[in-house]
C-alpha cells in the first residue's frame, strides 16, 4: 500500500516536463529537507523535487519493494545498511548529518517530567516511536544504558506522530531527537539526555540504483553536503560531527 | 431467480473487463499466500503478539457493532423517517467517515475527547478518565469509522419499505412499540444484519483513526492491523501471517453471513 502512496504521489505532481527527483527522507528530517528542497530548486529550475517524509524503516520498505524512489535519506545507519546490502544503492552511502536524542514534555511539563527514570512511572503517559523506527531503537537503547525499566503506553510509528501527540499535551513525555524540540519551536520543551547514556544517530543519503537520473540524484547530495546545505542543517540543530 | 433470463454468453468486452476487476482482488491476495511462511505459520500465529492483537481486534470490532446497532440504529430510523430540517447535512455528516482518510478521523478524535480535547479536558477533570491509550480509545476510533456502514444500510431499507404494512398494522390496533418490534425490525432484518455485518468487517480492519486516536501497545490498544504495520518493518514473516489470518476470518464472516443476509445488498 505505501508503495501505491509513492506511484500516486508521483502520479500527482506531474510537472510542465521538469525532470522529476523523487527523495525519501527520514520523518525527521522533513523541516531540513524542505528547505534544502527550495535551495536546490532555485540552482536548479528544472529539478521538481519531491519529498516523501516517512519513519526510515517504512521508507527502508518502499524502496525494498520496488517503490521508484531516486534518493533515500535515512536517520540511522542500519535502515541504509538494509538498501546497500540489497544492492539498491549506487555508490558508498553518505553520512551528512549527526542528531541525538532528547526527551520533550507539553509546553509547561504537566507531567513534572525531569529525566529518564520518569519513563517508569506507571501514572505517566508516555511514547516512544515503534522499535522498528531509528528514534524508537536508539530511545531504547538510551533507556536501557540508564537502567530504566520503561512503562510505556504508545508505541508511534514516526517521530512526528510521537512529536505531535506531546504537543497536543496528550502524552506527558517522549523520547524523540533534539531537532524535533527545536522545530517544534515553544510547543515542547525538551529535557536533556546525559551525554554518557545519550546515542548518536548518523543520517545517511545514497543514490538508490532505480534513479531515473543519477546526475541529478548526486547534485541533490552535493547540495546536502554543501556548505549551504550544513547551514540548513545545523539551523534545524542536527550537528556536523 | 427462476425467472431471471440466463445469459449463455456474455458479451466479451464485458467479461474482459469483469476479470480485470476481479484480478484487482485476487492477484495481492495471491502475493500474500505466495509469502505465506506455510511450514512457521503455526508457530506465528500463537505467538502472544498474534493472539493479545487477535483478542483486542475482536473485543473492540463487536463492541464497536454492538455500540454501532445502538445508536446507529434508531438515527436511520430518524433519517428514514423524521422529516426535520438540514436532514441532508445530517446524512452527509453521517457519511463522513466512510470518504474521510480515518487518520483525520483519529485526528478529530483527539482534538475532541483528548486528555486535552475540547470535551476530553472536562471529562478527564471530572472523572479522571483517559479514553486516548486506552480500550476504549480503540472502541471509540473503529466506531466512529465503522457505523456508518450500518447506518447507510438501515436508512436505505427503511426508505424503500413499504410503510403502508407498518400504518395497517397500527389500525388494527398496534401501539408505536409492537409496530416497530413486530412490523418495521422483521421486515429490515435482514438489511440490519448485513449493515452489522459489513460494520464489523470495517471495524476489523481498522487502522488510522485506531493508531491516531488510541495509540500502539501490544496487549492493550495493538489490534491486528497495527500488529501488521509494526512486524512489517521488523518480521515479514510475522507481518504476512497476521494478514492471512484477517484474511481468513474476515473471509469465513463475510461469506457465512452472506448466504443468510447478503442477498438484500
Amino acid at each position: 500500500m505505501s508503495i501505491l502512496v509513492v506511484i500516486v504521489a508521483l502520479a500527482g505532481c506531474g510537472g510542465q516536463g521538469d525532470e522529476e527527483l523523487l527523495v525519501s527522507a527520514a520523518a525527521s528530517l522533513a523541516g531540513a529537507f524542505a528547505e534544502i528542497e527550495g535551495a536546490f530548486e532555485d540552482a536548479r529550475p528544472d529539478v521538481d523535487v519531491v519529498l516523501n517524509f516517512g519513519g526510515s524503516s517504512t521508507l527502508r520498505e518502499q524502496i525494498l519493494g520496488g517503490a521508484p524512489v531516486d534518493v533515500f535519506a535515512s536517520a540511522n545507519m542500519s535502515n541504509m545498511d538494509a538498501v546497500v546490502a540489497a544492492g539498491q544503492t549506487v555508490g558508498a552511502p553518505r553520512v551528512f548529518a549527526f542528531n541525538t536524542l532528547e526527551i520533550a514534555v507539553p509546553a509547561g511539563n504537566p507531567g513534572s517530567v525531569d529525566g529518564l527514570d520518569d519513563f517508569s512511572d506507571d501514572g505517566l503517559l508516555l511514547g516512544l516511536c515503534a522499535e522498528a523506527v531509528p528514534c524508537g531503537e536508539l530511545a531504547r537503547e538510551a533507556l536501557s544504558t540508564a537502567g530504566v525499566t520503561a512503562a510505556i503506553d504508545t508505541n508511534e510509528p514516526d517521530v512526528r506522530a510521537l512529536l505531535a501527540k506531546i504537543e497536543a499535551g496528550e502524552l506527558d513525555a517522549g523520547i524523540i531527537y533534539v531537532t524535533d524540540v527545536t522545530s517544534a519551536g515553544g510547543t515542547v520543551e525538551g529535557i536533556a539526555i546525559p551525554e554518557d547514556v545519550n546515542v548518536t544517530a548518523e543520517c545517511s543519503i545514497a543514490v538508490l540504483a532505480g534513479a531515473a537520473n543519477h546526475q541529478i540524484a548526486n547534485a541533490f547530495i552535493d547540495m546536502v553536503l554543501s556548505d549551504e546545505g550544513q547551514a540548513i542543517l545545523s539551523e534545524y540543530g542536527f550537528s556536523s560531527q | 431467480m427462476t425467472n431471471r433470463r440466463v445469459i449463455r454468453r456474455p458479451p466479451a468486452l464485458v467479461l474482459l473487463l469483469g476479470a480485470v476487476g476481479l484480478a484487482l482482488f485476487v492477484v495481492p491476495l495471491a502475493g500474500l499466500l505466495w509469502r505465506t511462511p506455510w511450514s512457521d505459520l503455526p508457530t506465528l500465529i500463537t505467538s502472544s503478539m498474534v493472539t493479545d492483537a487477535l483478542g483486542i481486534s475482536l473485543v473492540a470490532s463487536v463492541s464497536a457493532t454492538v455500540f454501532s446497532a445502538l445508536v446507529g440504529v434508531p438515527l436511520a430510523w430518524l433519517l428514514a423517517r423524521v422529516e426535520f430540517p438540514g436532514r441532508r447535512l445530517v446524512r452527509g455528516l453521517v457519511l463522513l467517515p466512510l470518504v474521510l482518510p480515518p487518520v483525520v478521523g483519529g485526528a478529530a478524535l483527539l482534538f475532541a475527547l483528548g486528555r486535552r480535547g475540547m470535551v476530553g479536558e472536562p471529562l478527564y477533570e471530572q472523572t479522571g478518565l483517559v479514553l486516548p491509550f486506552s480500550i476504549w480509545g480503540v472502541i471509540l476510533a473503529t466506531t466512529f469509522v465503522a457505523m456508518p456502514f450500518l447506518v447507510i444500510t438501515v436508512e436505505g431499507a427503511l426508505r424503500n419499505f413499504d410503510e403502508r404494512y407498518e400504518s395497517a398494522a397500527a389500525s388494527l390496533g398496534a401501539g408505536r412499540w409492537t409496530v416497530l418490534r413486530r412490523v418495521t425490525l422483521p421486515m429490515i432484518g435482514p438489511s440490519v444484519m448485513a449493515g452489522l455485518t459489513l460494520t464489523w468487517a470495517r471495524a476489523f480492519g481498522e487502522f488510522g483513526a485506531t493508531i491516531t486516536f488510541a495509540g500502539n501497545l501490544p496487549g492493550r490498544t495493538q489490534t491486528l492491523p497495527l500488529a501488521v504495520f509494526v512486524a512489517l518493518e521488523s518480521d515479514r514473516a510475522v507481518a504476512v501471517a497476521i494478514s492471512l489470518l484477517m484474511v481468513v476470518v474476515s473471509l469465513a464472516v463475510l461469506i457465512a453471513l452472506r448466504e443468510r443476509w447478503w442477498k438484500v445488498l
